[in-house]
């Protein structure tokens, strides 16, 4: 057993986090400054911290991911880092030449009280910042929240960067898609091009973290939001944010500060979810909807009649970050599925509340703890077992002690690929989410029945 | 940014050099110059080059943190330690498993705990009030849940901040429990400029805390401590199978595949052997001032390295036995090896390899390359010493800079009662005399060919020119590195992960390794960055289906 100290009894603890379904804040900010087309990620801290991110994100997507630090060594954490930053933008705009420099912060400067305003400030007074280039900034302390926090701070600290309102609407709709993947970003881009939608997506990591291999390295790829696309956000008719978590921040400093109003909407993983992000979309937009997407719907619709004997009462137990495991609880009930077991590492009360009111709709209590780790996902699980885990790769190591068929979904994924390639929000997205749970589950069922019970066809 | 546009013409390795630090603003190009050396090594004369100084901010480099040099690579192997993280929760996630130490723990009770992740998880509120009353009560929790023999206690960069006595929780919680050793390290991540004051604040403390803490005596003969050998994808095993083949006993590893008692015994040893000087030479001079063990460097890396090895260690314990018994498995192990060299190497001969690796093996591997024909144009450390490139004789001169400066030196005097010379004074004369270095390690430079490239601290932007002027048929680096290199359409092999493969150490490992580089370098994929339609010119009105 390879987590053989887990125990089946559980414990109270307050003090020691085992296995955590969470990771730090600025990994959440160097992922979504890289969806700005052009943009160098900056880490203010020691530069372990830039390092490991910077390792952790290359591992999910196989591809390369560049951010710079600022090294602080024990002089700066004592004096301020503020020369360190001179230095660095200094350097990144002689050397590397990004339009923009996404500046967040880690526990270290903000324990020390680095003040990023001045000294950004500083830069472009003193003549760092050459003609034409950015340099925008989140604070993102680890000790708050999560990767997701640091995220969502990142993207506000985009709209307070670039949103301008210059009193002329453009009609464009902004869409904040939060931490999903490149394939994601692209799939909600197709959707609002079917809709006839001129939209401004941010940010948007498709065609930066997942790449083509040409014998060419660009450090800034194709992709990316543009500069003078997050410029106009500013003077969009409306925001989309899909995820209370991810882009509820961005989306409500827009509505408040250039008078874009906003929707705060569910990520569109599973039919109810995207149904919802489908018709916001038309109403902010002013459209209808073609009928290709309901065409698209209507398949889901189809595959989850067609199969719906392999997923009806099957247990789940499942973590990862809030406003992906909300939507995906809420999609599995809508198969008649039974997610048993709910962990997220990143705090806040009103993921308890939504679980509880989407298992109570279907007739069950589920175990469901914001704030919670694989540890205690694990000992439950060992108390009422399921049939199927979903989460990230970590949770291989209880898929395989426990025997359990395993989707990986969410961050980190380290060792499978295809995340970055099929989309998993959408109709289309579901589609290729329930292709892959029924995946598991018959072989499975391949591996395990009698040879007499053996069948071809399911 | 960069192109493949420009061809190689010729270039010169000091054109290399000029062209790498072209565009940097003065200051920075006059730092980095004192860091890129062009060999000019002859005879016993070694260039000299800065290493082990800060990290220029916004150069994006490829270096860690003092952190991850304790946590990550010297404590993370030991399998029955709990490791408890004090600090907001990323540094304990980022170090959970994404090294390649395998353990061994399948041994009748057991313990594992390498597959778990503790921390202390500190919130806004531990930052204001404190964080020691939480790391206290996570040791009592982690103690309740576990009683394991140990706990160790990392400290991140807001501890040192905000002044948590780690080390007084350590001892007092030591104190309440009597049957669980629990010890601190002060390894913040902003000590020093580097992974490497991470080694020597885990050197100082293992040293300290736990080696000779158990006095009994260990089985088995020629005995020795296997020190800086981390395991990965498996090393530690085939170099164990080598050496219990041999009749060699393992006492300690340093700390591939370790266990507590192994630390705590390391002291019954009668030779250190050195594979990863830059970690662990802290442990080797402790280990040989207090106890009387004497040590020398090994290298495994390479199938004639391994022999070498094996025979220097055999010529120490000087036993006509142990002398015979190496030759036999040499005998028997290198027909496998030869064969597998006879067939790659007509496909990997005259390829050239470029090597930057933390701060041991773009040293080591260069003699796997050399066995396979293959040439290291370029090589270097992200975060070595001086010792590392020149050789041990330059330690005397080398000056602690006002960055490393407070990264503790921990005094050490010969153990009154256990201190013992392994060998007698003339012994060890006759050693010296037959060409036997002890304490010693001749670095990286001066088995670098003439007018090849040594670059200390490489980053992103001198990865790129290097690869694109040079052309290598094969660059080694980490994972921040795979992937940018390999978008030029250069073969990329970890050599830290060793991409999942390994083990690459020892007879078997070197015979994996030569296997993974001719499949890496004659790959058929890197014959596919162009389309049909982009490699030939535009038809113009006429069709051409045949």
């Amino acid at each position: 057993m390879l987590l053989r100290h887990t125990p089946t009894e559980i414990k109270d603890r307050s003090a020691l986090t085992i296995n955590p379904a969470k990771t730090c804040q600025p990994i959440g900010a160097m992922y979504a400054a890289l969806g700005i087309h052009g943009c160098l990620p900056h880490s203010h801290g020691s530069q372990g911290c830039c390092a490991y991110h910077r390792s952790a994100l290359t591992r999910h997507y196989k591809e390369p991911v560049s951010a710079a630090t600022s090294s602080f060594t024990e002089g700066a954490s004592v004096f301020g880092g503020g020369a360190n930053l001179q230095t660095a933008i200094e350097n990144i705009f002689t050397v590397y030449e990004p339009d923009v420099i996404a500046v967040h912060t880690t526990c270290l400067s903000e324990t020390i009280g680095d003040d990023l305003p001045q000294m950004t400030d500083k830069a472009k007074k003193a003549g760092k910042v050459p003609a034409g280039k950015h340099v925008i900034y989140a604070n993102t302390p680890s000790y708050v929240g999560s990767h997701v926090t640091g995220f969502s701070n990142m993207v506000k600290g985009m709209a307070k960067g670039f949103a301008v309102a210059t009193g002329k609407k453009n009609g464009r709709v902004n869409i904040i898609p939060g931490w999903v993947e490149p394939s994601d970003m692209e799939e909600v881009k197709r959707l609002a091009a079917l809709m006839g939608l001129d939209i401004i997506l941010f940010p948007d990591t498709s065609g930066v973290l997942n790449g083509a291999l040409t014998g060419e390295y660009k450090m800034f790829p194709e992709g990316g939001t543009p500069i003078s696309d997050l410029v106009a956000a500013g003077d969009a008719i409306g925001t989309l944010a899909l995820g209370e978590w991810c882009s509820a921040d961005a989306a409500r400093w827009l509505d408040t500060q250039c008078k874009v109003p906003c929707s705060v909407l569910d990520m569109p993983f599973g039919l109810k979810a995207t149904d919802r992000f489908i018709d916001t979309l038309r109403k902010v937009g002013g459209v209808s909807v073609p009928e290709s997407v309901a065409f698209e719907r209507g398949q889901l619709v189809d595959l989850i009649s067609d199969m719906h004997q392999y997923f009806y009462g099957k247990k789940v137990a499942l973590v990862g970050d809030p406003d992906q495991v909300i939507a995906l609880t809420e999609f599995l009930v809508s198969l008649d599925m039974k997610p048993m077991h709910i962990v997220t590492g990143t705090p806040g009360s009103k993921f308890e509340k939504r679980i509880d009111e989407i298992t109570a709709e279907a007739g069950y209590k589920a175990n469901v703890k914001a704030g919670g780790d694989m540890f205690l996902l694990h000992q439950w699980i060992k108390n009422e077992p399921v049939d199927l885990l979903i989460g990230n790769t970590y949770c291989k190591y209880i898929a395989r002690d426990e025997d359990i068929p395993f989707l990986r979904f969410g961050f980190p994924i380290l060792d499978r690929v295809g995340h970055q390639y099929f989309p998993t929000v959408g109709y289309k997205g579901g589609l290729h989410m329930l292709t892959r749970i029924l995946d598991l589950i018959l072989t499975r069922t391949d591996r395990d029945e009698t040879e007499e019970k053996f069948e071809l066809v399911y | 940014m960069a192109s493949t546009a420009k061809k190689l013409v010729n270039w010169t390795p000091t054109d290399v050099k000029a062209e790498m630090l072209a565009k940097y603003p003065p200051k920075v190009a006059r730092k980095r110059a004192s860091q890129i050396l062009v060999n000019e090594a002859l005879g016993n004369e070694t260039p000299e080059i800065s290493a082990n100084v800060r990290t220029i901010p916004g150069i994006i480099t490829m270096r860690g943190c003092t952190y991850a040099g304790c946590k990550g690579v010297i404590l993370g192997p030991t399998r029955d330690i709990v490791n408890i993280t004090h600090g907001p929760i990323g540094c304990g996630f980022y170090s959970w498993l994404t090294r390649r130490n395998q353990t061994d723990a399948s041994g009748e009770g057991d313990e594992n705990f390498m597959p778990y992740c503790f921390s202390t998880d500190m919130q806004d509120q531990d930052i204001i009030f404190g964080g020691e009353k939480k790391l206290e009560a996570a040791i009592q929790e982690a103690y309740d849940l576990f009683h394991p023999k140990a706990i160790a206690v990392f400290a991140t960069c807001p501890v040192g901040l905000i002044g948590d006595d780690i080390h007084a929780v350590a001892r007092k919680m030591k104190a309440k429990f009597g049957d669980c050793n629990v010890f601190a390290f002060s390894c913040e991540g902003y000590k020093g400029v580097s992974q490497s004051a991470g080694h020597h604040i885990a050197n100082n403390k293992i040293f300290s805390e736990v080696v000779g803490e158990n006095d009994a005596e260990k089985p088995g003969k020629f005995k020795i401590n296997l020190l800086g050998e981390y395991n990965i994808g498996g090393d530690g095993f085939e170099i164990d199978r080598i050496l219990k083949k041999c009749g060699i006993t393992n006492i300690a590893t340093f700390s591939g595949n370790s266990t507590y008692d192994q630390f705590a015994s390391a002291h019954k040893a009668d030779l250190s052997a050195v594979m990863c000087h830059r970690s662990i030479n802290y442990v080797a001079d402790m280990l040989e001032t207090k106890f009387g063990i004497p040590w020398i460097k090994v290298n495994f890396i390479g199938a004639k390295s391994t022999a070498k090895s094996l025979r220097k260690i055999a010529e120490y314990f000087a036993d006509p036995e142990l002398t015979a018994r190496v030759e036999e498995v040499i005998a028997e192990e290198m027909p496998a090896v030869e064969e597998v060299i006879a067939d790659v190497r007509p496909r990997t001969e005259g390829k050239k390899a470029m090597l930057f690796v933390g701060g041991s093996r773009a040293h080591h591997y260069q003699d796997l390359f050399a066995e396979m024909g293959m040439k290291t144009l370029a090589a270097g450390y992200e975060f070595a010493h001086r010792d590392d490139y020149e050789g041990r004789q330059v330690i005397p001169d080398l000056k602690v800079d006002a960055d490393s400066r407070n990264i503790e030196e921990i005094h050490v005097e010969a153990d009154e009662k256990r201190y013992a010379p392994r060998k007698s004074s003339e012994e060890m004369a006759k050693l010296e005399a037959a060409g036997f270095k002890f304490k010693h390690y001749d670095g990286l430079i001066p088995d670098m060919e003439h007018q090849t490239l040594i670059v200390d601290d490489l980053n992103q932007y001198e990865a790129e020119k290097l690869v694109e002027i040079v052309r290598p048929d094969i660059f080694c680096a980490g994972i921040k590195e795979k992937f940018s290199i390999q978008k030029l359409g250069v073969p990329m092999k970890q050599l830290h992960s060793y991409d999942s493969g390994g083990p690459y150490a020892g007879f078997q490992g070197a015979v994996n390794f030569y296997k993974e580089i001719d499949r890496l370098v004659n790959s058929r994929v890197w014959g596919y960055m162009k389309a049909p339609w982009q490699e030939n010119p535009e038809l113009s009105a006429t069709y051409v289906w045949e």
